[in-house]
């Protein structure tokens, strides 16, 4: 590696020696590839990117100012007017509370579910493996799949869950007439194919629990539900604010789901369970053709997205706010303890002392993600298997 | 030569078996942490269980129920019978579904967008985790930024993209687009800077070998149980996905999800057409689980993102 930077000298024009030459160019040719490479393996991430990720996200804002529509292609400036239109239209205001109503019903009992069964999961199980694959079938199914499926199940008329609800002697409920009910409804559709594979990522949180936090509370007496209450759910609260944030963007880009909830898929007789995204997709390519005004919707959704997110990330710092603390102070603290060492050593006689006081590659990784974003359990997690080595 | 290293072997052997055998024993805290649960975890687990896999048996009945029986109970019989295959049979043979091109496209799609999200992952993360260059650090904040950005949104500039490409109704239209995955960049330059020696590299860099050598012949096999990992979400994702197949694809040339739909729309009186050909569409994809199930399971524990 130390070669690469001594330049080779140019060879004199008609040396009858191949040999420097050759030596000298593949040298300069080393050099580049050491300087070029680490650009040409991002490259093809950014490019994809700008091409499928940036540009869409800008030219949306370039549509939106104009009038567009999806067979005669872009009409003329008309600043903000799709912007009020939309804003101007019940539908799109039904279609947020829509939205607001499914995630909330769908967010909060897939929370509790995937919790308890992450907490069943976590104990000395036999097959624990088993148990696991079975919790996320749900996962391989496609949600327009389940969508039906469910959409068969709640059924108005002959379907298993009023056939269910009759049996016990109760009314049977309106699943597609009733604007509340269509929405438990589409956030169960929901809720089947998500709570599985939240509870395994709250279970990899659960097994990162020092295990010695439990024999202490074995010791002090505490039960099972209070070592559930007072170990593991404090020792696992970062991981449940990513899974809630994950699961607010997705909810609010709900589509699938709401699509396949009947056979024609625009949300139901008077709109009642049409999402924004549907609403979206009925504005572009449905009814209205008008891809201005879509675009106006799609920078509305954002807003809204950025919105939430903002309350996310304000409620996750106060919640984490203790987990935060701790950490930042151990790193300080770790900090003042290398430079400490590094001090001694360096007052020490001894010559030999290293200088470097972290491995190089320590620096490499990133250790401020964006809150919440950072796949849980990653740093902490021990390689400790499934139940049978504890 | 050989004596000494085997009594030392020997010793080292039983003394670890001494050495679990004192943790066993271990304090009554310790036994009460191993002991395993109860019956009443596992009927609980069971009943999970039930609820997951119960959707997909339902609809293994309906299949094998005549269109006038689903019409009329909710549940027309208990056990599925061969009916069923007469109804698959009329799905796949339908002319409308188009079933083998939908089943085709599905596969190319989730293995051409898996194998590139995976090869430009890992080469994008083989950069940030071991290379030196400017920017390095900015770049691999402004990858997980863009985990952030809902690409969802950008759908109807991506699709006058794709009208001016002329690739609308065509497999590259949803295959491009799914190649993006900043997750699985992030994900292998975690994995790579703890699995990557950085002298494995020096090593091979003073052998003479070049940057695109040393990244296929030290940096990828590496790589391999991150990207095996990366290829199975990646694959799951791409196979279940809708909204945008649906936008940019037609039923001439469907994916499994579309003909989902299309099933729908053709016979949605005929309930027990439409229940037989979702559990033929869902089927594959649980063949596949069944095979690679347990490294979805460890590899959604070591950290996955929703979509």
């Amino acid at each position: 590696m130390t070669a690469l930077h001594t330049p080779a000298p140019a060879p004199a024009r008609g040396n009858p020696d191949p040999a420097p030459r050759r030596v000298g160019f593949t040298q300069r040719l080393s050099r580049w590839d050491v300087k070029l490479s680490p650009y040409l393996y991002i490259s093809p991430f950014f490019l994809l990117f700008a091409l499928v990720g940036a540009f869409p996200l800008v030219y949306t804002a370039y549509v939106s100012v104009h009038e567009w529509n999806l067979l005669g292609g872009q009409g003329e400036f008309v600043g903000l007017q799709n912007f009020a239109d939309v804003l101007g239209q019940a539908i799109f205001w039904k279609s947020v509370g829509n939205t607001f109503s499914i995630f909330v019903l769908s967010a909060a009992p897939q929370l509790a579910l995937a919790i308890t069964i992450a907490a069943l999961l976590d104990q000395n199980l036999r097959a624990a493996t088993f148990w696991r694959m079975g919790v996320l079938v749900p996962y391989v199914v496609a949600p327009v799949a389940v969508s039906l499926i469910f959409g068969r199940m709640f059924a108005d008329q002959y379907g298993l869950i009023n056939a269910i609800l009759g049996g016990i002697g109760l009314d049977p409920v309106g699943w597609h007439s009733d604007r509340f009910a269509s929405h438990v409804a589409i956030a169960t559709i929901v809720n089947f194919r998500w709570t599985g594979y939240n509870a395994l990522i709250l279970l990899a949180a659960m097994q990162a629990v020092p295990r010695e936090l439990y024999e202490a509370a074995v010791i002090d007496g505490a039960g099972r539900f209070r070592q559930f209450f007072s170990v593991t759910i404090p020792q696992i609260r970062s991981t449940m604010v990513f899974v809630v944030i994950t699961a607010t963007i997705g909810g609010m880009q709900i589509f699938d789901e709401v699509r396949m909830y009947d056979p024609i898929g625009l949300g139901g007789p008077s709109r009642n369970w049409m999402t924004t995204v549907l609403y979206l997709y009925d504005v572009a390519w449905g009814n209205q053709k008008n891809f201005g005004r879509a675009a106006a919707v799609a920078w509305l959704l954002f807003l809204l997205i950025v919105c939430i997110g903002l309350i996310n990330f304000y409620l996750t710092s106060r919640i984490a706010a203790a987990d935060g603390d701790r950490s930042a102070v151990s790193r300080r603290r770790t900090q003042a303890l290398i430079a400490q060492a590094q001090a001694k050593a360096r007052a020490g006689s001894r010559a030999e002392a290293p200088t470097a006081p972290l491995p190089a590659h320590a620096a490499a990784l990133p250790d401020d993600g964006p809150p919440g974003q950072a796949p849980p359990g990653r740093t902490t997690r021990s390689t400790r298997d499934s139940g049978g080595q504890r | 030569m050989s004596s000494v290293p085997v009594t030392a072997q020997t010793a080292g052997k039983a003394a670890a078996r001494a050495a679990v055998r004192r943790r066993n024993r271990g304090s009554r805290a310790t036994r009460v942490a191993q002991r395993r649960p109860g019956w009443v975890t596992y009927a609980l687990l069971g009943i999970a269980l039930l609820i997951s896999i119960f959707p997909l048996y339902y609809t293994l009945l309906l299949g094998s129920s005549t269109q006038q029986e689903v019409s009329q109970n909710a549940v027309p019989q208990w056990l599925p019978d061969l009916s069923l295959f007469d109804r698959f049979a009329t799905v796949v043979n339908a002319s409308q579904i188009n079933f083998w091109k939908a089943l085709t496209n599905s596969v190319i799609i989730s293995v051409t967008a898996s194998l590139a999200v995976v090869l430009f992952s890992t080469l994008a993360g083989f950069a940030f985790a071991k290379l030196r260059f400017a920017w390095r650090r900015g770049l691999l904040v402004f990858v997980i930024a863009t985990m952030a950005v809902p690409t969802q949104l950008g759908v109807i500039p991506l699709y006058i993209l794709m009208t001016d490409l002329d690739w609308v109704g065509k497999l590259q239209a949803v295959i491009v687009p799914a190649m993006l995955c900043p997750f699985g960049v992030f994900w292998m330059t975690q994995y790579l800077s703890s699995a990557l020696p950085f002298e494995l590299i020096e090593a091979a860099r003073v052998d003479g070998a070049s940057m695109l050598r040393t990244f296929r012949s030290v940096a990828l096999p590496a790589a391999a149980p991150a990207a095996a990992m990366l290829f199975l979400f990646w694959f799951v994702m791409q196979w279940t996905m809708f909204f945008w197949p649906s936008i940019v694809l037609n039923s001439q040339n469907p994916t499994l999800p579309l003909v989902v739909q299309s099933l729908q729309g053709q016979y949605f009186t005929d309930y027990s057409l439409v229940m037989a050909g979702i559990f033929l569409v869902t089927f594959p994809l649980l063949v596949i689980f069944a095979i690679v199930g347990k490294q979805l399971v460890a590899g959604i524990m070591t950290g996955a993102v929703k979509g």
